[in-house]
């Protein structure tokens, strides 16, 4: 089975790693993984993968009855790469996550689900 | 650049049913009655509609849907769905069908039961690839990441926020349409239940039943219809994005864009206009649009927009049926920015009436701060 960038995101990410797609036209990076580079309209890429740093670019508590699991965290995290997707920082208390705070991206699991999730840089 | 459309449509009838709370009635029962009630505005029937511009909060095929519930065979339709601005789009798509001749008399119209119906959003729409598994609140948590980034960046504060929903709720109290209309303060605002930080429950837009219509027709006739016509001067549209994580620049909106087009259309500028009606559908929103369409600098909304100046006697009248956040919100608001538009040119508000409206500019946003669309209207005097 020929294998499309939505699924080799998602099977790097089940498998550990957060891989990204970089334009072998443009050398830039760009999220989410999809087949013309919306930085160039460049068609051919080459899989890297992410070191993890990055910052956190905007941020929010949802807030959530205890009961129902509590308040939880939700952010769009920018990597050293250039791209920003939406993460969760966890480690931390929701309401401490800062913008403008350095983050180490890993991938991990919310539910049983791959994610891309954040720890404070450090931690 | 000069607009060959410019003037060349006007809307004729303007209609709503079912606000606030509609029991019993389905989404589409109060399409039907929003669009008979602009087409009664207009003295005209159902079988003179031969242009149909609707979406709906359903269905896979709405417009479709909605024709066959009217009863009517339109020669054009179109539904593309750009969220709650999909109906200040159809402004901009009847007209072009009118002065193409692809129809004669276009009706936009709109309807969804979202709180009688279900109590929560309807969507037939799958979630956002990317997102999803995060759990945002939709569609609160996109607009709380716009807003926390916003005050990042200008020290934007709750509090101006929480002016924007007393404003809101200022102009509402004179609206006996309006769906909110108790007391307000500043203080109720910050104290209410957070939702999603910054955005408290009272940030956010009211949930709804209701419905909306305009019938527009080329200008060439507009003044065969009983009440005085609106013309459409200009209009300008730009998309960004889907999901809020793909948004290039979380403290600036299209509306940059949509505003500029939609002003060089008309040939006018920000300090022509004398009312503003902007889709709220978080307080956030009113202090974006308002940068964003040259209302002010860019990171001086939540100051423009602080201690009454967008309120009743303000500087400059904002939302002026109550918006969004205390007026109505079924689901999607955009064709009622345009509705509040016309009726405050025509003189007939149901709210407080401004002095002598000869230009109001309405503005659509749709799905989170992904489509921006401007539509500038204008009385006889501005032709």
């Amino acid at each position: 089975m020929h294998e499309g960038p939505d699924l080799a995101f998602r099977k790097g990410l089940s498998e550990g790693r957060i891989v990204l797609p970089k334009c072998d036209a443009c050398r830039r990076f760009h999220f989410f993984p999809r087949v013309v580079c919306p930085h160039c309209y460049g068609t051919l890429f080459t899989w890297r993968e992410a070191s993890g740093k990055g910052e956190i670019h905007t941020t929010t508590v949802v807030r959530r009855s205890t009961n129902q699991g509590g308040d939880y965290n939700v952010c769009i995290v920018e990597l050293e790469e250039g791209v920003r997707m939406m993460s969760r920082v966890e480690g931390v208390p929701p309401p401490d996550v800062e913008i403008a705070m350095p983050v180490i991206a890993y991938a991990g699991e919310i539910d049983g689900t791959p994610a891309v999730l954040c720890r404070p840089e450090g931690s | 650049m000069e607009n060959r459309l410019r003037g060349k449509s006007a809307i004729v009838g303007t209609g709503h049913a079912g606000f606030g709370e509609a029991p019993g009635l389905t989404a589409y029962d109060i399409m039907a009655q929003a669009g008979l009630a602009a087409l009664a505005d207009a003295e005209l029937k159902l079988s003179d509609v031969d242009g149909l511009f609707c979406t709906m909060m359903e269905d896979s095929m709405p417009a479709l849907m909605a024709a066959e519930y009217l009863g009517i065979r339109p020669r054009f339709v179109e539904g593309t769905m750009t969220g709650g601005s999909s109906f200040v789009n159809y402004v901009a798509a009847a007209t072009m069908a009118l002065e193409a001749r692809l129809c004669d008399v276009a009706l936009i119209v709109y309807g969804s039961n979202q709180r009688s119906g279900s109590g929560k959003l309807v969507t037939a729409s799958r979630p956002p690839p990317y997102e999803q598994v995060y759990q945002p609140r939709y569609p609160i948590s996109a607009y709380a990441l716009a807003a926390a980034r916003h005050m990042h960046e200008f020290g934007t504060t709750r509090q101006q926020l929480a002016d924007v929903a007393v404003a809101a709720r200022a102009w509402a109290q004179h609206n006996p349409e309006a769906f909110a209309r108790g007391d307000l303060t500043r203080e109720d605002v910050l104290a209410s239940r957070m939702v999603s930080d910054p955005l408290t429950v009272c940030d956010c837009c009211l949930v709804t039943d209701g419905g909306g219509a305009l019938v527009m027709v080329r200008s060439e006739r507009a003044r065969d219809f009983p009440k005085p016509p609106v013309y459409v001067l200009g209009c300008g549209a730009e998309s960004t994005h889907r999901q809020i994580s793909q948004m290039p620049d979380f403290t600036v909106t299209a509306a940059r864009e949509s505003g500029a087009r939609a002003f060089a259309a008309a040939g006018v500028s920000p300090s022509d206009i004398d009312v503003v009606e902007l889709y709220d559908a978080f307080t956030i929103n009113t202090i974006l649009f308002l940068e964003d369409l040259g209302f002010c600098k860019k990171g001086e909304g939540g100051a423009f927009a602080e201690g009454g100046r967008i309120a009743p006697g303000g500087d400059l009248p904002v939302n002026t049926n109550g918006g969004g956040l205390s007026c109505v919100h079924p689901g999607m608001y955009g064709i009622f920015t345009v509705i509040e538009a016309a009726r405050q040119i025509r003189g007939d508000a149901p709210g407080l009436q401004i002095a002598n409206v000869d230009l109001a500019l309405a503005h659509g946003n749709g799905g989170t701060l992904s489509s921006q669309i401007t539509a500038i209207l204008g009385s006889e005097n501005t032709l």
